[in-house]
């Protein structure tokens, strides 16, 4: 649907040359929602701009459905457009135009008649559910609405694709978990590609099936979102990964020397790591029973991309120490990460 | 009522066609040149914006010499201006005095004012517009009318006033070539003559003057802002 062969992009900033994109080898399929995550300044909104051109690539092609955008006219070009929309961090509404003008904007010229255009525009209004506000202006709405009302605009001429540059990252919890899931049902209900650029780990786990990380201008860890984050490789992914587990601040709490960090004799934390699909089993309780342990949870922190659970637990073991080895072995065996951090046992 | 104000404006009261043909005559000059300017202005404005760098038909070239063309007119006093023009005015108006002889002049003297102030309006925009537009398709022609132009109503009513009410201004020097006008008046009676009171009666009708343009011009920009 979407390839990126070679595309760099630099720019000259006060005399300095800027790699804002690097070299990147891309393939966004069709149908999928694609996630690229990466820090602010990483080039993920120049590598996005790179699809319709609103950046044009230094050097590399840019191909959409087998159309090289890079080798069209300025009037191919703009008529290519019409079948990507785009929607914004700061959504980019016309103040001067109403809900209803601002939904209606891309289908002037189009050869549709005035008719046809309010049935169109209503549409889309209830595709997003503002039915209601067509005739507000945009200082008039949340955040949220207004995302909305950019996102029925972005649909107005039956795009293809649609491109999301941080599109939820002005709004507030909530409302991003409700544009994320009209996102989806977009996805689900009229098969469009969508490509979602964010810097938050949220976005990318709850809605996409694949993701590109992204870092000083070039895509280090590419695949299926769950891969990913599951084995992280580089160090950017992984950090991304801990953004979202508090599973690390153990580690504070034992520099801290926190009462709870002060173990006895036959005790030890551990870190468990779930690292493959399908962790179904009741590992915890099981361990637990088999090898007559106490298992004293301190953290937890499990979520699920798409169905599978990612995450892992920070716990106090205690029990005997030749038990706790075998239970040790007997997660490794179920394909759970497990990590001494740190025990009680040998600073006897 | 009659009798009131020949005791408070008598100056004015013995001189009544000719105080009305200086009020029509202002108002030729500001309705002629401000109508010219307007259009001729907001064209500069706009090529300003869209050749400037980033613009959406980045242009150096074009950018450059009309900045300098402007700001060389700007910085001309008007009264300069005026006979500075004399030549041109009689090639494009066939005269150089008078009403018409005044409008040349006026409009080399609002023009760059006003194509500065649309340029100022037109940047307040925000870029991320132009992009969305981009996004959608627009070209070049369509994002000037349908985002700059449209987009910018309330700072275009702005900068209208502003450079309506200063050309009210540079009207009363325009009787510098006999053109006439309420400065005109105001200078050859009130002042050379002594008789306060047209000096008086000037400055209020050009108080309402102004006062209606700056209503207007605050009524639009506020319609428009939503």
């Amino acid at each position: 649907m979407i390839r990126f062969e070679n595309v760099s992009k630099t720019f000259k900033v006060e005399g300095r040359v800027v790699e804002a994109v690097k070299n990147v080898n891309l393939h966004i399929e069709k149908g999928k929602i694609c996630g690229i995550i990466g820090f602010s300044g990483a080039g993920k909104s120049t590598l996005v701009r790179c699809i319709n051109l609103l950046e044009r690539p230094t050097s590399g092609k840019v191909f959409v459905e087998n159309t090289e955008m890079t080798a069209l006219s300025n009037k191919e070009l703009r008529k290519k457009r019409k079948e990507i929309g785009m929607i914004f961090q700061q959504f980019n509404l016309f103040a001067s135009r109403n809900v209803f003008q601002n939904v209606a904007y891309p289908l002037k010229y189009s050869g549709m008649k005035k008719s046809e255009i309010k049935k169109k525009v209503e549409s889309l209004l209830e595709l997003v559910g503002l039915s209601d506000k067509a005739k507000a202006y945009p200082s008039q709405l949340s955040g949220g609405q207004k995302q909305r009302v950019a996102i029925a605009r972005a649909l107005a001429n039956d795009p293809k694709i649609l491109l999301s540059d941080e599109s939820t990252s002005a709004l507030d919890p909530q409302t991003t978990r409700s544009i994320l899931k009209l996102l989806k049902e977009l996805n689900e209900k009229l098969g469009i590609t969508i490509v979602v650029i964010t810097h938050e780990m949220q976005v990318v786990k709850e809605i996409c099936h694949k993701v590109a990380v992204m870092e000083k201008g070039e895509v280090v860890e590419e695949g299926d979102v769950f891969d990913v984050f599951a084995n992280p490789k580089q160090q950017i992914t992984k950090d991304f990964v801990e953004s979202t587990s508090n599973l690390s601040k153990i580690h504070e709490l034992i520099d801290e020397n926190v009462s709870i960090t002060k173990l006895s004799q036959d005790e030890c934390i551990v870190k468990f790591k779930y690292l493959e699909r399908s962790v179904s089993e009741a590992l915890v309780s099981q361990v637990s029973r088999l090898y007559n342990l106490d298992i004293n949870i301190i953290f937890g922190n499990i979520e699920l991309i798409g169905e599978n659970p990612i995450g892992g637990l920070v716990a106090i073991i205690k029990g005997e120490n030749k038990n706790i080895e075998e239970a040790i072995t007997y997660l490794k065996d179920k394909n759970v990460g497990v990590e001494v951090i740190l025990d009680g046992r040998v600073s006897k | 009522m009659e009798e009131f104000l020949n005791r408070i404006i008598p100056n004015i009261m013995n001189k009544l066609p000719i105080f009305y043909e200086s009020i029509r005559d202002t108002l030729i000059m500001v309705g002629w040149s401000g109508s010219i300017s307007f259009v001729l202005g907001l064209i500069l404005g706009v090529v300003l914006i869209v050749t400037k760098k980033g613009g959406i038909l980045q242009n150096n070239f074009i950018y450059q010499v009309l900045d300098k063309v402007i700001n060389f007119f700007r910085s001309v006093p008007f009264i300069i201006l005026l006979a500075a023009l004399i030549p041109v005015t009689r090639k494009i108006m066939g005269t150089a005095i008078g009403v018409e002889g005044a409008i040349v002049p006026l409009i080399f003297g609002t023009v760059p004012f006003f194509a500065r102030q649309i340029e100022a309006a037109l940047s307040e925009i925000n870029p991320g517009l132009i992009e969305a537009a981009q996004s959608m398709g627009s070209g070049p022609i369509e994002i000037i009318f349908r985002v700059y132009l449209k987009e910018c109503v309330s700072g275009i009513a702005r900068a209208t006033t502003i450079t309506a009410i200063s050309l009210i201004g540079l009207t009363a020097m325009a009787g510098a070539v006999g053109a006439g006008g309420l400065g005109d008046f105001a200078i050859r009676f009130g002042y050379q003559r002594n008789q306060i009171d047209v000096t008086y009666v000037s400055v209020l009708v050009l108080v309402i003057l102004v006062s209606i343009i700056q209503i207007i011009g605050n009524i639009i920009a506020r319609k428009s802002t939503h």
